[in-house]
């Protein structure tokens, strides 16, 4: 059977892109195969691990779990959108700082993850911040040095991450 | 990704209308996907058997909170989040917004849908516990019209519902009587984020004079489906709670649920954990003040 595809139009990292895929494409591959914005990861494929997460509409959501006829019309934020005009965002750097990534597959999720966080909470606890990385695996890290990146990045920083979605 | 983008079809009829329209043309034809974090799951390990799906994600007329002066109505596609950050529902059914904030991760939530949890018919669904001890209706639309079931009575086997084959799950009701009895829902499992119970219950009970008035008890994965367990609450309502009564209702429990074993527990976990969660229950309710 011959599947019709579908014009897609988003917004993605502030830029309006297009495309033309089948309609059950999962987001993560329109990002990495056709945008070629492969910072977003594949690690479960089923939604338990997060090292695909990205923003949608203002909303942390899996990109594996995201048929991309869903996101028609969305504003899409990808941690290739993070750092603004060749400068790391506040959170990049205190991973950096941090020692918050080590094999780096997991840390595109975890950043998208956070930034969703602090857009909601500039100021989390602890507790906030364990809960808001909690679908989000590391097989490095142990988290603590993860958290302590947020929490270093929230503590550093006013950071206006809610308009960051939104078309520039 | 096992599976094959171009072997499914997608379509967003964008309204209620327009879906429920599609679904009585071809009826059987068509798998209504929301947020697509069970569909999605199949699909990515090649297992999805749909072959044609109806998108409902973004259907405005079917995600809603509503409050009248004795109900709540939720839309089939509200999301967890959006129970998460309701205050209504905070106020108003607290096991509610306890479950939606212990579903998956946040970015579980911001996807998956009450009325999916409910039309996917696992037996560990998160939602159903409290739901059934709210006395929940579902209210089903189809080109024909709406009609309600108590939600009690909407699973019928393992991963099966009344749905007919042009319904949708429309909205959830759920009535606005239970500020004075004591609540409490425990979920275990293997970890806090993300897990999938092992077991869980819910309760609700009315104390009066020293006596309960009324008790609901629900629970998951004890059972096909969700359910409540009305030998329990038999052994428990009309008088006082004692170390006798809880001995009774231990013992009317163990007789009525039929737990499995499976790759997450065994049939002998869950049946004494379910026994421990209502004991530690009934023994709060003889303590003064709100339980949650």
């Amino acid at each position: 059977m011959s599947i019709g595809w579908s014009a897609i139009e988003f917004v993605v990292n502030g830029e309006t892109r297009n495309v033309h895929v089948p309609p059950m494409k999962r987001l993560l591959d329109v990002l990495r195969e056709d945008l070629h914005l492969t910072g977003s990861k594949e690690g479960c494929g089923e939604g338990e691990c997060g090292s695909c997460s990205v923003r949608m509409n203002g909303e942390l959501v899996n990109s594996c779990l995201v048929p991309v006829l869903q996101a028609q019309g969305a504003c899409i934020q990808t941690v290739e959108g993070l750092a603004c005009d060749g400068e790391l965002h506040p959170l990049q750097q205190a991973f950096l700082h941090c020692g918050g990534a080590q094999c780096g597959i997991c840390t595109p999720g975890m950043l998208m993850a956070a930034a969703q966080l602090l857009a909601n909470n500039p100021r989390p606890t602890m507790a906030e911040i364990r809960e808001g990385l909690a679908g989000n695996l590391c097989r490095c890290t142990g988290f603590k040095r993860i958290f302590d990146s947020v929490l270093s990045a929230a503590a550093q920083t006013e950071i206006p991450m809610a308009s960051e979605t939104h078309a520039r | 990704m096992r599976g094959n983008a171009e072997a499914h079809e997608l379509v967003a009829p964008g309204s209620l209308d327009a879906a429920l329209a599609l679904l009585a043309d071809e009826p059987g034809q068509w798998t209504p996907i929301a947020g697509g974090t069970e569909l999605m799951v199949a699909h990515a390990a090649g297992r999805l058997n749909a072959k044609r799906l109806l998108s409902l994600w973004g259907i405005a007329a079917l995600r809603f909170i509503e409050t009248s002066p004795d109900s709540m109505a939720i839309g089939a596609c509200t999301t967890f989040h959006d129970l998460r950050a309701s205050k209504a529902v905070a106020a108003d059914f607290p096991l509610l917004a306890k479950a939606a904030g212990w579903i998956g991760s946040i970015a579980n939530q911001s996807r998956a849908t009450l009325g999916g949890n409910l039309v996917n018919g696992s037996p560990a669904a998160d939602s159903s516990p409290a739901l059934l001890v709210y006395d929940a209706e579902i209210e089903l639309a189809s080109v024909h019209g709406k009609r309600r079931v108590p939600y009690a009575e909407f699973h019928t086997g393992y991963k099966r519902t009344v749905l007919e084959k042009d319904e949708l799950v429309y909205a959830i009701h759920l009535p606005r009587r239970f500020a004075q009895h004591r609540q409490y829902l425990r979920k275990v499992g293997t970890r806090r984020a993300m897990a999938i119970s092992k077991v869980a219950l819910a309760a609700n009970a009315l104390i009066e004079d020293g006596s309960v008035r009324e008790i609901r008890l629900a629970a998951a994965s004890l059972a096909a489906f969700p359910a409540r367990l009305y030998r329990a609450e038999d052994a428990v309502c009309g008088g006082p709670v004692s170390p006798e009564v809880i001995r009774a209702a231990r013992r009317a429990l163990l007789a009525e649920v039929v737990p499995i074993d499976d790759i997450r527990s065994t049939a002998d976990y869950r049946t004494c954990v379910a026994a421990n969660l209502l004991e530690e229950f009934l023994v709060s309710l003889k303590t003064e003040g709100p339980q949650q």
